[in-house]
């Protein structure tokens, strides 16, 4: 392991983020060292700050099946940074203006993920900050050993949007091709790193908080969202039904609520 | 999908149903037991053609027919697939997943030639994963891989893997009869 820079700064934000401060303040960093940041430090390695169980995102459809409220509280951003020679080893292809790894997969670096950074220069859609088009540089034999950031995209609003649309009727098919009688519909989605949990009330209203697997609680938390919802939102005067929820109240005990919830555990009334 | 108007009156009525159902000669089962039901299996190919079908319990039909029931809960494994490979936070790593409703447990396993086994089983069964992992190396590939008459992409019509994917389940402990 080489010295690749000088404790300048303590930041007690997190394992990660500290980590990460010291080998970016060496100057760049050198080949095949990637960061990845923020994967919750299940395994007990170092020092763990609680027991972080982050809940990730909270979902809000109306009766008619259209987000109304989203909020993404703690998504962690999974970067892998790499150097590469020519030629490339990565399959990148254009994918909705992005550039998209499409073969190659390796290291962290997965099927999906998006160029975000040449060189440490950051990319935009297809352009570099500094003007080039990303596409040609990498073309180019000159300008290699080259180092390639690439991230798990996150979604834009729109995406969110139609995501969340997606997932309506797919809840009511979980009732019609029950092989039980009377079955609500889908109340915990579980995969290997997250889980999401929907509470739908009488009127229809469904509540999906999405966390992590270790998260124990959720219930409780979904049924204090509704608390919330119904005191900031359904009251407030200037607030109607199935539209885009903008109240500032609840926007704030949401967020209160969330982090609470996250450090001591769902423990509050 | 006329399901919607109808949606609401059933979620309510559920509420009201808010004593617990007593399953009938569970209350002569000893306390200790802890009943877990199998209901059914569906196998798709990668193309999301139905290759098996298989049933145990099943208190409710669709009001299909097979193929169209076939159709639709693949599209609906589809759907939610798309949807959490957007949604998850992380990069997903295994073939695994799971939803539960109040009544039922839907375990998916893909294998990485995109073969979909699909099990319902109660709320509380634990385990499945393996036993569809199990299904798959045990049954599927013993008996429909290495099987020189049995093509790959057609339905399964083999006697033999029928009886194994039979036996397997029921030799699970996942699996226990319902009281008649």
């Amino acid at each position: 392991m080489e010295v690749v820079g000088i404790l300048t700064k303590v930041v007690p934000v997190d394992v990660f983020h500290f980590v990460e401060l010291i080998l970016r303040r060496g100057g760049g960093v050198t080949c095949s060292t990637y960061l990845q940041k923020a994967k919750p430090p299940t395994s007990g390695q170092g020092f763990e700050l609680g027991s972080r169980m982050p809940v990730y995102s909270v979902y809000i459809l109306s009766k008619s099946g259209g987000l109304i409220y989203q909020h993404d509280h703690n998504i962690p951003t999974v970067e892998n940074e790499k150097t590469f020679s020519y030629p490339l080893e990565v399959k990148l292809d254009v994918q909705n203006r992005n550039i998209v790894v499409s073969y190659g997969q390796r290291d962290g670096i997965k099927v999906g993920h998006t160029l975000v950074a040449v060189n440490g220069i950051k990319v935009t859609g297809q352009q570099l900050d500094d003007g080039r088009d990303a596409m040609e540089v990498l073309a180019d034999e000159a300008n290699y050993p080259i180092n390639l950031k690439f991230a798990r995209p996150r979604l834009t609003t729109n995406e969110k949007i139609f995501q969340a649309s997606m997932f309506y009727p797919l809840y009511a098919l979980a009732v019609q091709l029950s092989p039980e009688q009377k079955s609500s519909g889908i109340e915990v989605l579980e995969a290997d790193n997250f889980r999401m949990n929907c509470f739908q009330t009488l009127q229809g209203v469904k509540f999906m908080v999405i966390s992590d697997t270790k998260q124990s609680g959720i219930d409780a938390l979904l049924h204090r969202v509704y608390e919330i919802y119904s005191d900031y939102a359904l009251k407030n005067p200037f607030y109607s039904l199935e539209m885009p929820i903008r109240c500032e109240l609840f926007d704030e005990h949401l967020k209160t609520t969330l982090e609470q919830a996250e450090r001591s555990g769902i423990s509050n009334v | 999908m006329g399901e919607r108007g109808s949606r609401t009156p059933s979620e309510t009525g559920s509420l009201s149903a808010y004593v617990p159902e007593i399953a009938v000669g569970s209350s002569m089962v000893a306390a200790v037991d802890i009943i877990m039901t199998i209901y059914n299996l569906y196998l798709f190919d990668r193309d999301g053609q139905l290759l098996h079908y298989a049933e145990w319990t099943r208190k409710k039909e669709s009001g299909m027919t097979r193929e169209e029931e076939a159709k639709l809960m693949y599209g609906m494994i589809f759907s939610i697939k798309s949807f959490v490979t957007k949604v998850s936070p992380v990069d997903l790593r295994e073939g695994y997943l799971t939803y539960s409703t109040n009544k039922y447990r839907l375990n998916l396993y893909e294998t990485p030639s995109r073969l979909k086994f699909i099990l319902n089983t109660d709320v509380n069964a634990q385990g499945i994963k393996e036993l569809l992992h199990q299904i798959y190396t045990q049954v599927y590939v013993e008996y429909v891989v290495y099987n020189p008459l049995c093509h790959l992409n057609k339905p399964i019509e083999s006697e033999l893997f029928a009886a194994k994917l039979d036996e397997v389940v029921k030799q699970s402990p996942a699996y226990a009869s319902r009281p008649a």
